[in-house]
């Protein structure tokens, strides 16, 4: 573990240097207990992989008191500190080409029937690791190792929001159009990010996901509960 | 009440910053010239954060339809109102029908029109900023357009002040701009960092809100350019493969996985989002005890400039 300053407002708490849901539970259990403490002077934090970014006020808080007080609470931070983790259910069609538009191109890579390949993505369990890089994009690992597959050679400049896309070890859904180097494997109609919501991003640290199988006329029908604000996401 | 004639490349409504929301992938926004931002404020009596303009390179012209009293600051934009020069960096008391009018900047980047009262729009997540990719905040999470109205909160009419000459940012020259080193200096070539703290970096037209990108002598990594992904603050300094410094500002992604070299201190942030393309900067480095007290120097900088203007 190691504190790396990131300027004069914020501190790096470095766990490690790989990607593993070990290191990641206590970045984020390390977050809840600085939430649950109320640590003074810190404004705000965020979780990645094997980092919590935390954001201070050195008007109340010098950097040597912040990294103490961190340091103070290091060998609490397991997953045995955290509260019980949401489920939340995404529906989302495989079937149709023009959303999942790499299904088949992915399943030929990685030898495998398409079906097979959207069975394998469609019934594990997802961790959310973190929400970074545009508004509410979750980065998620549990994909079975069958279907790791490297990222695309050629990133797209746009990809639709709602893309459930996979490259490496890790599996996301787009939150906003953007571009992106994953493999598109389907959509769902669920807004992970809503401008216009009271909570506008769905998905937080820590939640589990699971992708519920729908067909095309599925997902227009979801689609237009999601449009005219009367569909709510199944979160247990 | 205000009415938009003219709105200029990009003005948005701009308030203290969204703060708490990193962690859902949503930045503070807010302004990226706080000097001048604050300044404005006070000038017209506001809390330091309240909601006012940010405009881009141009500044809008809008109409007044109740009387109020604004203060424009930041960017050496020509303002006028009804035609004739006005002065910036001062409390200005409007009536209705007047018009007024910023021009193109002749330094520095950004321009501030606060409002006494500050602007009345939606707070969504704690906020008035606006956050333009997100489509968050401000007016329909967008750049104003001819035609909008915004609505002022109710004000008393300010003293009329102005900032004195001696506190008056110098947006021209080549600035430096104090760094602390990290957080991974380490994954850098010593002749790297060399180049980073001993060379000019020109900033390139394609640098906005969200970061200020600056070409100049390669930044050159030890062992690639990738990291797992992680937390980016403002200010970071991050070198993709090219060894070519981006300067992540306000409206920044929340996390990344290119290297960052070091991060400009929270108090020069201003001096890059101010430094027009084509202009040069230089970086020096500071430990963050170094950096905790010029910070406390900035805070104290917007103490005591403003002097009463007689009427």
């Amino acid at each position: 573990m190691r504190f790396l300053p990131a300027g004069d407002l914020a501190v790096s708490v470095e766990f490690g240097e790989e990607i593993s849901i070990e290191i990641n539970g206590r970045v984020r259990a390390l977050e809840y207990l600085i939430q649950q403490k109320a640590l003074p002077g810190v404004v705000e934090t965020v979780p990645t992989f094997r980092a919590l970014q935390v954001y201070y006020d050195p008007r109340e808080v010098g950097y040597d008191a912040l990294c103490a007080a961190i340091t103070e609470l290091l060998p609490q931070a397991t997953t045995a500190v955290l509260p019980p983790s949401r489920l939340v259910e995404l529906p989302c069609c495989y079937e149709d080409p023009e959303l999942g538009f790499d299904l088949e191109v992915a399943a030929q890579r990685l030898s495998l029937p398409a079906g097979e390949l959207v069975r394998l993505h469609g019934g594990a369990e997802y961790l959310v690791y973190f929400i970074g890089f545009t508004p509410g994009l979750p980065y998620m690992t549990g994909m079975p190792e069958r279907i790791h597959i490297p990222r695309l050679e050629t990133p797209r400049t746009k990809t639709p929001p709602g893309s459930v896309s996979i490259g490496g070890t890790q599996c996301c859904v787009y939150s906003v159009e953007s571009p992106g180097g994953f493999w598109v494997l389907g959509r769902t109609p669920v807004r992970l990010y809503d401008p216009d919501a009271a909570e506008p991003v769905l998905l937080r640290p820590g939640d589990r996901v699971r992708f519920n199988r729908i067909d095309r006329a599925e997902y227009d029908r979801i689609l237009a509960r999601v449009e005219a604000r009367a569909y709510t996401p199944v979160v247990a | 009440m205000i009415r938009i004639l003219d709105a200029g490349p990009q003005t948005t409504v701009q308030d203290g910053g969204r703060l708490g929301q990193l962690r859902y992938g949503i930045p503070p926004s807010g302004p990226v010239d706080r000097f001048a931002f604050v300044l404005a404020n006070r000038l017209v009596g506001n809390p330091d954060g309240a909601a006012a303009l940010e405009c881009t390179l141009v500044g809008p012209r809008f109409e007044v339809e109740a009387a109020c009293a604004v203060a424009v600051t930041g960017a050496d934009m020509p303002l006028s109102v009804n035609g004739k020069d006005a002065p910036r960096w001062a409390t200005l008391a409007l009536k209705v029908g007047d018009v007024v009018k910023l021009g193109h900047a002749r330094s520095g980047v950004r321009g501030y029109i606060a409002f006494a009262g500050g602007l009345d729009v939606p707070l969504v997540m704690g906020s008035r900023a606006t956050y333009l990719r997100g489509r968050l905040g401000g007016v329909e999470g967008r750049a104003l357009r001819k035609d909008d109205r915004l609505r002022l909160a109710p004000a008393a009419a300010p003293r009329p002040r102005r900032v004195e000459r001696r506190a008056l940012p110098d947006y021209g020259g080549e600035p430096t701009l104090r760094v602390v080193l990290g957080p991974q200096a380490d994954r850098f070539t010593k002749e790297g960092l060399g180049a980073l703290l001993g060379s000019s970096y020109e900033v390139l037209p394609q640098s906005d809100r969200m970061g200020a990108r600056l070409r100049g002598p390669r930044i050159a990594h030890t062992r690639g350019h990738d990291i797992i992904s992680d937390g980016i603050a403002v200010g970071s300094i991050q070198v993709p493969g090219d060894g070519q410094p981006i300067v992540l500002l306000v409206d920044r992604q929340s996390t990344g996985g290119y290297t960052k070299v070091a991060t400009v201190c929270s108090f020069d942030i201003a001096r890059i989002g101010q430094a027009r393309p084509g202009q040069a900067v230089r970086f020096r480095a500071v430990t963050v005890d170094e950096a905790h007290r010029l910070l406390r120097e900035w805070d104290a900088s917007l103490e005591g400039v403003m002097r009463e203007e007689s009427a």
